[in-house]
């Protein structure tokens, strides 16, 4: 077995080489479910951080409830979730989403809240009434350390969905499960592949969020040079 | 312009109230400084005229409108506002900084851009800076920055909360003197709070001095106060150095100058003996009538018959009528005449001596 084994090359590049378009494919789906769920979990941690924020005692539960689905061993919850909305891409994206919440809530809260006082009474001293404040002033001024979450969110969900390969939702996880199931180099290659590009996607994604960062918040680089 | 009537608030969960029943008005185009000891309730006070503090009871009206009847956020964008810290919007330009309240009340795009230069002008800013922010300017650009974006809708009144307790002595000093000369021209009704007491002097057309939970110890200009404190708080808090600092407030035009040891060319060298014997001094200046030429010593005399040819010596120090006896006693003290020369333009007025300065504080 070994010696045969040994015969055998490691990688086989012809596999990669006829499979481009399905790797392609797979890689627009991670690219897909991935964004959709930072996307909607960003949405509902905003909406969850206004109201924890604006009503400082919900925010301990707030932070539990996401807490316990964070802790949530990601296959349960799709052994839980299944029977209910089926091998979907909603049941896939529930997932996700639920495990970007924590993060993101964490983030925004500590974000806003960190905040310099002096600038708050400043805005409201100037006549801003508590909306406009909290677009233009707080939300703002929060987004490095938001942009730092989403970037934690982010990196975390493109990992977490190589797991909904599971129910046929998986992006780049399809090649690795499949991988599993051929005990030679065409099942090794597959491995690789997937989870090479899944992790070349999240450095990808890490980076461009970092851009993105440095774009929104052009005060921060230009300090005194007194 | 701003009238407080029976002004009382107690933070929830105290039972003293931080400002008890404090009455006191403030008259349009005046500068009206609260100090006091910490925990006095002036910044309470203060925080209570634009509702950053709302008063658990009495009256507040500014220019005739209670403020209680007007919603929070409209009330203060008609009214400047100045704190320590500044509070510069990080994110924002310092443009965008001083252009907040008139995008606040929705100025057309051309108007608040011609009010930012005007008032970078103003505030005496460079206007290279308003593309910058505020993290890359100094303290004292800073400060001005903020009293800037307080003054940008041209509010009738301004709230100043400490507004130089953060910056060093000397910039403090200039921006007081900038405030001071920006107030002649804008004539905004300003209250100002500060626990520095020489700030509230040098500031203040009216100082209103607080004791612990608001009350009103005294509240009168400046001068009056250091003539006539009204109690032993008002006394201690002034400080013994009192007279010294009546002296800041008192022009030189106040006292009577003395003509002092002063001859014509014409006067010999035993005139000049004798009128150094009358002044006590070993020096005499040499002059006619309101112009001088300078002043020569004893020494100076040697081989001269009259003081025709006597080699002068410029005044070092020559102070105008408008200055203060403060100035007026530093040059004495500091000067080798011992004397302060008070000059109108190029006219000589006489000498400040020390005795007439303090004729004019014992009096």
């Amino acid at each position: 077995m070994i010696v045969a084994q040994a015969d055998q090359p490691f990688l086989r590049w012809d596999w990669v080489g006829r499979n481009l378009d399905e790797l392609w494919a797979a890689t627009q789906e991670h690219i897909i479910l991935t964004t959709i769920a930072v996307g909607v979990g960003l949405a509902i941690s905003l909406a969850l951080s206004i109201v924890a924020l604006r009503w400082r005692k919900t925010y301990t539960p707030i932070t539990w409830v996401t807490g316990v689905l964070y802790a949530i061993p990601s296959l349960a919850l799709f052994a839980f979730l299944v029977p209910i909305t089926g091998l979907t891409r909603l049941t896939a994206e529930i997932g996700l989403i639920s495990y970007t919440l924590l993060i993101l809530i964490r983030n925004i809260v500590a974000g806003i809240d960190g905040v310099p006082e002096p600038v708050l009474e400043a805005a409201r001293g100037m006549g801003y009434t508590r909306r406009r404040m909290f677009t233009d002033i707080q939300l703002p001024l929060a987004m490095p350390v938001i942009i730092a979450g989403v970037r934690i969110a982010t990196v975390t969900t493109i990992g977490l969905v190589t797991i909904t390969a599971l129910i046929g939702q998986g992006g780049l996880g399809f090649f690795i499960l499949r991988g599993m199931q051929f005990f030679s180099a065409i099942g090794t290659t597959q491995i690789l592949a997937g989870t090479v590009l899944s992790v070349a996607l999240a450095v990808t994604a890490d980076i461009a969020l970092l851009g993105l960062e440095r774009l929104l918040t052009p005060w921060a680089r230009r300090k005194a040079v007194v | 312009m701003i009238n407080l009537t029976e002004v009382t608030k107690t933070f929830p969960d105290t039972t003293a109230p931080a400002v008890d029943r404090l009455s006191f008005n403030v008259e349009e185009g005046e500068v009206v400084v609260l100090v006091g000891p910490s925990g006095c309730g002036k910044t309470t006070t203060l925080k209570m005229i634009n509702r950053l503090i709302e008063p658990t009871a009495g009256t507040i009206t500014v220019a005739g409108r209670d403020i209680l009847d007007m919603q929070a956020h409209e009330l203060r964008r008609g009214i400047g506002y100045v704190i320590q810290q500044i509070g510069l919007f990080p994110h924002k330009t310092i443009g965008d900084n001083i252009a907040t309240v008139p995008r606040l009340l929705g100025w057309d795009k051309l108007k608040t851009e011609e009010r930012v230069r005007e008032l970078v002008d103003l505030v005496q800013l460079s206007p290279e800076l308003l593309k910058r922010y505020p993290g890359e300017l100094s303290g004292g650009q800073r400060q001005r920055v903020g009293v800037a974006r307080a003054l940008a809708a041209d509010p009738p009144v301004m709230l100043m909360d400490e507004p130089f307790g953060a910056v060093d002595p000397i910039v403090r000093a200039n921006l007081q003197d900038e405030l001071i000369a920006l107030q002649h021209r804008v004539n905004k009704t300003i209250v100002l709070v500060t626990h520095d007491i020489d700030e509230a002097i040098k500031l203040g057309d009216r100082v209103a001095i607080l004791s612990e939970g608001g009350h009103l110890e005294q509240y009168s200009s400046p001068a009056d106060i250091l003539r006539n404190p009204a109690n032993e708080f008002v006394a201690d808090f002034l400080g013994s150095d009192r007279g010294i600092k009546r002296l800041s407030l008192i022009p030189i035009s106040a006292i009577q100058l003395d003509p002092g040891p002063i001859l014509t060319r014409m006067a010999t060298r035993a005139e000049a003996a004798e009128i150094m014997v009358r002044y006590n001094v070993d020096w005499a200046a040499i002059g006619d009538g309101t112009a001088v030429d300078g002043w020569f010593t004893a020494g100076d005399l040697q081989g001269h018959e009259t003081l025709e040819n006597v080699n002068t010596r410029e005044f070092t120090i020559k102070l105008s009528p408008n200055d203060s006896l403060r100035e007026a006693l530093d040059a004495v003290i500091t000067s080798q005449t011992a004397v302060a020369a008070v000059f109108d333009g190029d006219k000589y007025l006489g000498m400040a001596t020390v005795d007439a300065i303090s004729r004019e504080i014992v009096q």
